[in-house]
């Protein structure tokens, strides 16, 4: 079976976000960066789960983005990947990085594409879905557990206010969140071995971009806290009743 | 026209539909254009009530087999539908960020997901949406002729404009779904959390699941969603559905009380755009006070059955 892991440069959940040039950049320095949370604590960790059980599994990892990307590539492919493509681009427009996914994805006759639900920075939650549909694949988004029994796929994914169970026949797009795996640290054998799996660089094809980014905004703060005295609760729930008015 | 896709469940339309609903009417005012609505699958509810929210006409393709939902066949039907619309509408939950982007190839639409607010058409088609898990908003143009955009739940205000929208059935073949549904799970009597109004949410603080009592029996008299920071979660003391921050769950209710949660920079992420935020910690030094509204500088096991008590008698 092949895998092909969708992998996301993204800032450090820590990270404060602040803009440049206008508000129409944002400020990278300083900032560590990570993989995508979603794309390797969930999808990427399952997908190694996936090739303990099956040795014969292939794990093929996808990141489109600027050489500044290779140290997190590097790390993904420590925890377990077999190689790694990255797509030479720095366009962060949705429809533009699907298509370079759709592309290899293509290539490559996945059986499966695995995404994290969404990018921790952009939040759009677009990859999965536009993937499935270049490819003409069936998707499903949400993902918390994922079991294969032969080519069929038994997936449980998030829903509101609850949980769904799905069956799909493989070749199959899922995009995973948390409960598909737990998180794992590259031991040293994993480190020392990515230095040589191979993370072949190519340049990106011909896409269209949908969507540009005019400006960021952040939120405004906020007026300041009324703090309560503990000794006496009920004025906390008169003032939400009588001045926030919220219940 | 502006087409809003209307999500369902159990036969009943979501409540974040009618929110996408009275959105995609106000994107119809803006482009001086109507606003109409699809429903795929069976719904006892009345369906030409839509028109209260602003909506002219609902397309419908009333087959049961839709209520078995396959986002691809979901993305074909809807396509259809979608012809002659300008912009459509989905809320940005887990149906709609599964349609959304399979519409934006098949429609060549660029797709702006998790907007938290209207349009603006006088320099280009732009949209506000959370980026960087709320930490921020970014300001998206769409340069397609058409346009998709999910609204993130909880962040329209719903108008009722009264009338009744005309309703027409869809002609459409359906495809054989390839994604079969099992199974659907709910955790019933329970508010979603996406889509509650109140969240009463614990932290670490509470010191073990046993304690969660207090949680629930304030959530249960207010109507609300219980959730839980991250570090609850990965213990196992409640469900991973309720962990709500970076790594888990955005929400943005109108009241948010976070009870022994301290307002680690990722829970904060997931939580800021609450409209009012309470915060209740014994430590006055916790970071999540200068994020708050209200505040208990106190312990917990002391304030909340107070607090408790005296909601009780304001709801009696």
């Amino acid at each position: 079976m092949k895998i092909l892991v969708c992998i996301s440069k993204t800032p450090d959940t820590t990270a404060k976000i602040t803009f440049t040039d206008n508000n129409t950049k944002f400020d990278s320095a300083g900032v560590q960066y990570i993989i995508n949370p979603y794309d390797e604590w969930y999808s990427l960790v399952r997908a190694i789960e996936l090739k303990e059980a099956d040795a014969t599994t292939i794990i093929h990892l996808i990141n489109v983005g600027a050489a500044d990307s290779d140290p997190i590539i590097r790390k993904a492919l420590a925890l377990g990947g077999d190689e790694a493509i990255r797509i030479n681009s720095e366009n962060n427009d949705s429809f533009y990085i699907a298509s370079q996914i759709a592309a290899i994805a293509k290539e490559g006759a996945y059986d499966l594409v695995f995404t994290g639900k969404e990018t921790i920075d952009y939040n759009s939650s677009s990859i999965g879905g536009m993937v499935a549909e270049l490819l003409d694949l069936p998707f499903i988004s949400h993902a918390i557990k994922f079991t294969l029994d032969g080519s069929t796929a038994t997936v449980v994914r998030e829903i509101e206010g609850g949980e769904e169970t799905d069956k799909a026949s493989l070749p199959l797009v899922v995009s995973c969140q948390k409960g598909m795996a737990e998180q794992r640290i590259p031991n040293m054998k994993g480190i020392m071995g990515a230095r040589t799996k191979p993370l072949k660089v190519v340049e990106p094809t011909a896409a269209e971009s949908y969507t540009t980014i005019a400006s960021f905004d952040l939120p405004p703060a906020k007026a300041g806290v009324k703090l309560v005295s503990a000794d006496n609760p009920e004025e906390l729930v008169r003032l939400l009743h009588e001045e926030a008015k919220v219940f | 026209m502006v087409l809003v896709f209307i999500d369902q469940q159990d036969g009943h339309i979501k409540k974040t539909s009618f929110e996408a609903a009275s959105y995609a009417a106000a994107v119809a005012n803006i482009l001086g254009s109507t606003a109409e609505a699809i429903l795929l699958g069976t719904v006892g509810d009345d369906v030409a009530s839509l028109g209260n929210y602003g909506i002219t006409k609902v397309h419908t393709v009333a087959n049961e087999s839709l209520n078995n939902f396959d986002a691809q066949v979901y993305a074909k039907l809807i396509t259809l539908a979608a012809q002659n619309a300008d912009v459509v509408v989905f809320s940005n939950n887990t149906t709609g960020k599964a349609i959304a982007p399979r519409l934006s190839v098949r429609l060549k639409a660029g797709l702006v997901s998790g907007a938290a607010a209207l349009p603006t058409i006088d320099n280009g088609f732009t949209v506000k949406k959370t980026v960087f898990s709320g930490k921020a908003f970014a300001n998206i143009t769409v340069t397609t002729a058409k346009k998709i955009i999910a609204l993130n739940p909880n962040s329209f205000t719903v108008k009722t404009t009264g009338g009744t929208a005309e309703v027409v059935a869809l002609d459409a073949a359906i495809d054989t779904a390839k994604v079969q549904v099992v199974s659907t799970d709910l955790v019933k009597g329970e508010v979603p959390l996406g889509e509650a109004d109140i969240v009463v949410s614990g932290g670490r603080g509470l010191k073990g699941p046993e304690n969660w009592g207090m949680i629930t029996d304030l959530a249960h008299l207010l109507g609300a969603a219980t959730a839980c920071s991250r570090p609850v979660a990965d213990i196992h003391w409640r469900p991973h559905h309720e962990h709500v921050g970076q790594t888990g769950l955005a929400i943005a209710p109108n009241l948010y009380i976070a009870v022994g949660i301290s307002g680690a920079i990722q829970h904060l992420a997931g939580v800021n755009r609450s409209k009012t935020i309470v915060v209740i910690n014994k430590d006055p030094e916790a970071p999540f006070f200068k994020a708050a509204d209200y505040g208990i500088v106190g312990d917990a096991f002391e304030v909340m059955p107070k607090i408790i008590e005296a909601v009780r008698k304001l709801k009696a």
